[in-house]
């Protein structure tokens, strides 16, 4: 293609736009709402994630042994529970460490009551961290079998409880997104549909002259990728300001919870969500005004 | 050039708009078309440029057969076949200069050719001095004349008037018949479309006439013999 034709087409695109004012706001107002919502859900989501794979890491399975076990039995079980895959780190827990634990976070000032005493003495125990909590159930099987094991602690609820509500928040955003995707290239569509009737006579000389369909397509479909270009752009400058009010807001708001709530910075966020974004509000553009096009533009 | 072979155009209802014409027309030749309303005049010119396709019957234009010519190969076909509408068919928001350039860059010519042949074309219909008017500061015969730059800008050896002085004033109207001869004289076929029997009377050129999709008339130097 030229360079005066690409320019021609170029001008003609923004031209269009020009032409349908109303249509083209409403068609760039539609698009924004639903790039805006997906980022929004994204944000969401992303730090859901996040979060979920941060609790993950926390949950262990803690194993308590048998009264009186030998040092070199444990040493041993520690070394059948390191081979295992699902196993990603192992702490041994001395009695003297549960104990010195439990006096810091639960005795305060009377912790001289119990003297030297330990009442925790048998209580020695490997925290295993898992690869993914989904494995947990095949572990604490294996670990109940081993000879010289007690008791096996498991904690999966919160990580579970988190990635069940992830995956419903994935699924309202999709349906949501899935609507207002459709409602955009009906309006893009519209909107193209539009400039072409008000173009007609140009259009009808073109053909004459022997413009070839390319030609005389090219600008409308150029006008849907503009409008889907500043749709999905305005809400992301939009999000970028409103994302760092939010994060502080929720995090003073729900200060108690703060070790739960980490978010993800802004930057963390937009590495993705930009190019997914545009990609998303350009495509809208492009598929509702080809297919407009092809159907009103037989050259 | 142009070949019209048995050629039948019907439409869904009533009688064929055109009923089993032929037509030869020479190279370089100057022909008047001439018919009352409905005589099938306008279906023919449709036909010449491709915008329809005849029910059957043969016709080639610039050695292409239009009833065979596929879908893509039509763009190229109408570059060799310049047209001129009784309404000018400008675009209100260009100016003189632009209207004329967009029949290049719609065929994707390059700028320096745009630079070249615009301005040429302009003084060749006496409009050098009107490049930056719009349509709407142009008087009738001042409007065909840029349209008939922007018919001719791409060099076509075909040029199609479908009444072009039906718009104008007599003085106006000689004007453009006599841009139309010189442009024949320069080896353009011209083929025009006109109810003007004073014009077709005077010029002395090839005369068909039509009547309900007929030629009832082929005069190599003829003159009107149809009153509306």
């Amino acid at each position: 293609m030229r360079i005066s034709t690409f320019l021609y087409t170029l001008k003609q695109g923004f031209k269009n736009i020009f032409r349908n004012k109303v249509f083209s706001l409403a068609t760039v107002a539609t698009i924004a709402s639903c790039v805006f919502l997906f980022s929004l859900f994204y944000a969401v989501i992303i730090n859901f994630q996040n979060m979920v794979m941060k609790a993950q890491a926390g949950v262990a399975v803690t194993v308590f042994f048998d009264e009186g076990i030998s040092d070199e039995r444990i040493q041993e079980i520690g070394d059948l529970i390191k081979e295992r895959v699902e196993v990603s780190n192992i702490e041994f827990i001395s009695a003297q460490e549960a104990w010195d634990s439990f006096k810091e976070d639960y005795l305060g000032e009377y912790v001289d009551t119990f003297g030297d005493d330990n009442p925790l003495e048998d209580c020695a125990s490997y925290e295993i961290y898992l690869n993914d909590v989904s494995m947990q159930d095949s572990l604490v099987k294996y670990l109940e079998g081993i000879d010289g094991i007690s008791k096996v602690n498991q904690s999966a609820v919160a990580a579970t409880m988190l990635s069940s509500m992830n995956s419903l928040i994935a699924y309202v955003s999709l349906g949501i997104i899935g609507i207002l995707f459709f409602v955009s290239i009906f309006l893009i569509s519209n909107t193209v549909a539009i400039g072409i009737t008000v173009r007609r006579a140009e259009i009808s000389i073109m053909k004459l002259i022997g413009a070839t369909d390319y030609v005389v397509r090219a600008p409308f479909v150029i006008e849907g990728m503009i409008l889907g270009l500043v749709g999905a752009a305005l809400p992301l400058v939009a999000v970028y300001f409103v994302y760092n009010r939010a994060v502080s807001y929720v995090r003073e708001r729900f200060e108690a919870l703060s070790s739960l709530l980490q978010f993800l910075n802004v930057h963390e966020v937009f590495v993705t969500l930009v190019p997914v974004a545009l990609i998303m509000g350009v495509g809208i553009g492009l598929i509702g005004s080809y297919f407009t096009v092809r159907k009103n533009l037989r050259v | 050039m142009i070949i019209l072979d048995d050629v039948v155009k019907s439409y869904s209802t009533g009688a064929p708009a055109l009923d089993g014409i032929s037509l030869h027309v020479e190279k370089g030749e100057f022909v008047f078309i001439v018919g009352d309303s409905g005589s099938g005049k306008s279906t023919l010119i449709k036909l010449l440029l491709r915008e329809l396709a005849p029910t059957s019957g043969k016709i080639i234009v610039n050695n292409t057969d239009l009833s065979k010519i596929k879908h893509s190969k039509i763009p190229k076909f109408r570059r060799g076949v310049g047209v001129v509408f009784q309404d000018f068919r400008l675009l209100p928001d260009r100016n003189v200069y632009e209207n004329v350039a967009f029949a290049q860059i719609v065929i994707q010519k390059s700028a320096k050719e745009i630079r070249r042949n615009v301005p040429a074309m302009l003084s060749m219909v006496n409009l050098a001095g009107k490049y930056t008017a719009f349509p709407r500061e142009l008087s009738g015969g001042e409007a065909q004349r840029v349209a008939i730059a922007r018919a001719l800008v791409n060099n076509p050896p075909i040029l199609l008037c479908d009444e072009p002085t039906g718009n104008l004033d007599p003085r106006n109207s000689w004007e453009i018949m006599k841009l139309l001869e010189e442009i024949n004289k320069n080896g353009t076929t011209v083929l025009v479309v006109t109810h003007n029997s004073e014009i077709v009377n005077a010029m002395q050129k090839r005369v068909i006439t039509m009547n309900r999709g007929v030629i009832v008339s082929d005069e190599r130097r003829g003159g009107y013999i149809y009153e509306d």
